[in-house]
């Protein structure tokens, strides 16, 4: 066994993943944060805006869950292990940063998805119909990991306290859901809106699963699923390479 | 001997504070290495620097043969840590916190299983494995951790302060424990503000006052280099006239305290001589003879305080 080797911090990252999702997710409040808070948001958008259809909304509620799911908990990960000087911990383990990040990433991942079947399951349950089922399952899974790698970034600022962290995350991520197409189809959009629409994983995979549901889409679905991918890749190097450059100063 | 630390000119500087200033040593293998300093000496900024929790801004530190910088993850592979506060997840149970070292030191899950079983019975948590850490007493907290530690039979084994603010029990269990896989092998590493505790323990002591090194060596040496002039206490089996140990060589001053007599000399060896010669043609028994050295806590005292900038 080389513990240094690739294999081998996988497994560790998959032992903090397990904690994580004993300690953060698994929890009654997380979880029915998870299922409500896009289910609200949903239902306020669904009252003050009849004039689009249903399954224009499942979709853009299937993109919120997995959206907020996914960048939930793990920017706040850091921040509670810091002041609880388990951080510390698993910083003395031979275990590598990215090692730590992949961890968290995987427990957001599996959260987001878990949730979101979830809201597949309600789509299906109001009379939407699954038209491309297998693009929608790689979809969520890709965007799983991008949105979590979203997550991770979020908690790059090394604060151990986590108010400040979920203030800059509710800062980015509202926002976010408002410029992706989400309640205003991107065809509506202004120029400008669009323009930073483009800038958004959220836009992409909220058209895939739009495709999937109702067989419209925006963008071409490979420029989607390529989209989804190139911002999953750039944001999981850069929030590694980041957390390596601050994990000291949480210590 | 083998070292398996190797500390070089390790430096760390937090904004325009020098933490620790270019400190160098070695701990040998088999080694108790007692590490002391007033609060804010560098202590747990240096045993952060060695542990590759933080890095440092200067110098090296070679771990178990690994540059802790260069090869992190295989120098961690062989030490455990032990801070000196408790940081066992408190939302899992202590079972639940082995099976996760376990995992991040790579075990297999059966050997994981069985070292736990060994080390929470040999620490007393075994009836409460299955109870949240969070319901535990400081010094169950402590005990946990420990084991935690050692989970992996790691080589080398750093302590931070391990039996701070701990009941007589807890800490009585710790060191005891301490000694045992000292004897069994185990190099430690320990962080300590009680002189008593690292007198007892250590083969070596370094001592570090504002980010410098200033004295390393065995306890005992420790104690009495810090002073030239040297106390000798001595008693005869028959009265002795006043001023005649005084001519005596090496004897620079000697004071009757009760039955006893108590000298200063520079030279602790040729006063013993002239001692043991003088009751030889007086035709006196020496009834008792000690060396009376300074104690651990007046070395470190001194040593601190010479050193204060």
């Amino acid at each position: 066994m080389n513990p240094a080797g690739f294999s081998e911090q996988v497994r560790r990252a998959w032992a903090i993943a397990k904690k994580d999702i004993r300690i953060y997710y698994l929890k009654g409040p997380v979880l029915i944060f998870g299922v409500f808070m896009p289910l609200f948001l949903f239902l306020a958008f669904l009252m003050g805006s009849r004039q689009l259809p249903l399954s224009f909304l499942i979709s853009g509620l299937v993109g919120m869950s997995l959206f907020f799911t996914a960048t939930a908990v793990s920017p706040a990960i850091f921040p509670w292990e810091g002041q609880a000087r388990t951080l510390e911990r698993l910083a003395s383990c031979p275990v590598t940063v990215e090692a730590i990040v992949l961890g968290d990433m995987i427990a957001s991942t599996l959260f987001g998805i878990g949730i979101t079947i979830i809201t597949v399951i309600i789509g299906l349950a109001l009379g939407l119909s699954l038209l491309h089922g297998i693009i929608l399952v790689a979809a969520i899974l890709l965007a799983a990991c991008c949105f979590s790698a979203i997550g991770m970034l979020l908690a790059v600022p090394p604060t151990n306290v986590p108010s400040n962290i979920m203030m800059l995350s509710s800062l980015i991520k509202f926002p976010l859901v408002f410029i992706s197409g989400i309640f205003i189809p991107l065809e509506q959009m202004p120029p400008w809106g669009l323009a930073l629409a483009i800038f958004s994983p959220l836009t992409y995979f909220t058209d895939i699963v739009r495709y999937s549901f109702t067989d419209t889409h925006y963008f071409p679905v490979e420029i989607d699923i390529a989209s989804l991918a190139v911002f999953t890749v750039v944001f999981t190097v850069v929030t590694m390479f980041l957390h390596k450059k601050t994990m000291p100063q949480r210590m | 001997m083998t070292a398996v630390i190797q500390a070089s000119n390790l430096t760390k500087i937090f904004g325009k504070q020098t933490a620790v200033d270019h400190i160098s040593f070695e701990v040998q293998k088999g080694e108790i290495f007692g590490f002391l300093g007033p609060n804010g000496a560098g202590k747990t900024t240096t045993t952060r620097m060695l542990t590759g929790v933080i890095p440092p801004d200067a110098g090296t530190a070679t771990i178990l043969g690994h540059d802790i910088r260069v090869e992190p993850v295989l120098a961690k592979q062989g030490f455990g840590v032990v801070p000196e506060t408790s940081n066992a997840y408190t939302d899992l149970t202590a079972w639940k916190n082995m099976m996760l070292m376990g995992e991040l030191y790579g075990l297999p899950r059966p050997r994981a299983e069985q070292r736990s079983s060994d080390l929470l019975g040999m620490v007393g948590l075994l009836e409460r494995k299955d109870q949240k850490v969070q319901a535990y007493s400081k010094g169950m907290k402590q005990r946990l951790i420990l084991a935690m530690a050692l989970l992996h039979e790691p080589q080398l084994l750093f302590l931070d302060e391990p039996t701070s603010g701990l009941d007589v029990q807890s800490t009585q269990m710790i060191l005891s424990l301490l000694r045992d896989l000292n004897t069994q092998g185990t190099t430690i590493f320990l962080t300590t503000h009680n002189m008593e505790e690292a007198n007892r323990l250590c083969n070596r002591l370094a001592i570090i006052r504002a980010g410098k090194m200033v004295a390393i060596d065995a306890p005992e040496k420790l104690k009495t280099a810090i002073d030239r002039v040297h106390k000798i206490e001595v008693s005869f089996d028959r009265e002795i006239p006043d001023n005649t140990l005084e001519g005596l060589e090496g004897v620079m001053t000697a004071n009757r305290t009760g039955d006893k007599w108590q000298i200063t000399t520079r030279n602790k060896d040729a006063t013993i001589h002239s001692l043991v010669t003088f009751s030889q043609q007086k035709g006196t028994a020496i009834v008792t003879l000690n060396t009376l050295a300074p104690s651990l806590d007046e070395a470190f005292l001194r040593l601190t305080h010479e050193a204060q900038p």
